[in-house]
């Protein structure tokens, strides 16, 4: 099954051309490893691929719909995860995590999530404030959201180790692959090599001026 | 409508962790008022004829105090861009993000403002404009402000440029309001002011969520 096709996709910043002519067709079970250097475009391509940002030229479907006309029906089975974490440093990771799942229609009670945030080794800090946890726990409580949302179909990852410890780098990735072998497609960026045992395609991008 | 509940919900909680943050605008609006009487004396005529219009110019500018908080965090955190990406619509989202933060700004005021009448010495008449006023134009004032708000969400330290935007439109608000107290101080019928506030509403109500929208999209580019 199709899930993701990007057709000539160009992007420009402040009169830069990024990148152009950018072409992508992911099938489920698929995993695209996007590279290049800083200031590439990952972040940029990425955000283009789920609908945050506008391309300047081209066409993205995710699941069938246009992304940037149907933003909503696309992002149905798809799951982001940014820089921004999506969670408020105000808040309790459950607080978190509940308001999340019901915005998203993620139909988990709090057992559920008391749970998923225990196998990510935040049993005890369930409720405190997210602004008290360091910055490894506050990305946890971002990729708890990864194990909620069973029903996605398309991952969409940037830089998703970033302050992570090397137990849950190990966690995640396994994750990674449980989802691939379940039909699940993802697109990823990381600085990191990826120590998955699973066929990956790689996408580079060159740092143009 | 879940999804809908726990955008209010959440925002509510946000409020609730913050505040003191939510208290500022309060204060000011109380501060401001409370020096009028000290620095023009307590002659109750001249408190009287001003009264109407310093409550509203004094709630217009304490509410653009608290207008940034309205996108700023979920802005920052990254909560807005999940909610672009949910299956609810971000029309409905920003509707509830407004009238939430409406309700949390203009409650307190409502509150305090029969102890402020009293300052200025408004007669009961003048009081029931300035409430019915305020309660027509006060939703206005965050429906047009939150376009403001979204422009300039991607800008750190937008506020001067934001009350630079917006005080020019609300101008009209302003007028009308005002002159509707100033009718109510004259016992005269006060309906087609109110009319005209509450049409601005409407209209305000039904056209600003969708320029909403596109500026916070514009703002995630």
């Amino acid at each position: 099954m199709r899930v993701l096709l990007a057709q000539q996709v160009a992007c420009e910043k402040s009169d830069r051309q990024l990148f152009s002519n950018i072409n992508i067709e992911l099938h489920s079970s698929q995993l695209l490893y996007v590279t290049g250097e800083n200031g590439a475009g990952k972040t940029s391509l990425l955000r283009i691929l789920v609908g945050l940002s506008a391309p300047s030229a081209g066409v993205v479907e995710v699941n069938g719909h246009d992304i940037h006309k149907n933003v909503h029906d696309a992002s149905e089975h798809l799951f982001y995860l940014g820089h921004k974490q999506g969670i408020s440093q105000l808040l309790t990771p459950t607080e978190n995590l509940k308001f999340w799942c019901q915005q998203h229609g993620v139909d988990k009670n709090d057992d559920a999530i008391h749970d998923i945030l225990a196998e990510l080794g935040l049993t005890g800090l369930e409720d405190i404030a997210v602004k008290n946890l360091s910055a490894g726990q506050q990305r946890r409580v971002a990729l708890a959201k990864l194990w909620l949302k069973s029903a996605a179909t398309l991952w969409v990852l940037d830089e998703p180790f970033t302050a992570l410890d090397v137990q849950l780098i190990a966690e995640l990735e396994a994750k990674m692959t449980s989802f691939l072998k379940t039909g699940g497609a993802i697109i990823i960026t990381s600085h990191q090599t990826l120590h998955i045992d699973y066929p990956l395609s790689n996408l580079h991008l060159d740092y143009s001026w | 409508m879940v999804a809908l509940r726990s955008v209010f919900l959440k925002d509510l909680a946000l409020a609730y962790r913050q505040r003191a943050e939510l208290m500022q605008p309060l204060m000011f609006f109380v501060l401001v008022i409370t020096l009028f009487p000290l620095a023009i004396g307590p002659n109750p005529e001249t408190l009287q004829r001003i009264g109407g219009g310093i409550i509203w110019v004094a709630a217009i500018l304490s509410l653009l105090l608290g207008m940034e908080r309205m996108f700023r965090d979920d802005f920052a955190d990254g909560s807005l861009e999940q909610y672009m990406l949910s299956p609810t619509p971000l029309y409905m989202i920003v509707v509830i993000k407004v009238l939430t933060h409406w309700l949390m700004h203009i409650v307190p005021l409502f509150l305090i403002s029969p102890l402020l009448a009293l300052f200025l010495h408004l007669t009961f008449d003048m009081y029931v404009a300035l409430m019915l006023t305020l309660l027509l134009g006060t939703p206005l004032i965050s429906f047009v402000g939150a376009i403001g708000v979204a422009l300039t969400v991607g800008l750190h330290r937008g506020g001067v440029l934001l009350a630079l935007l917006l005080i020019p439109i609300f101008i009209p608000l302003l007028i009308f309001a005002t002159s509707a107290i100033e009718s109510a101080s004259m016992l005269l019928p006060y309906h087609s002011q109110l009319a005209i506030i509450a049409a601005l509403l409407l209209f305000s109500a039904a056209l600003s969520p969708m320029a909403i929208v596109y500026s916070l999209k514009v703002g995630q580019n």
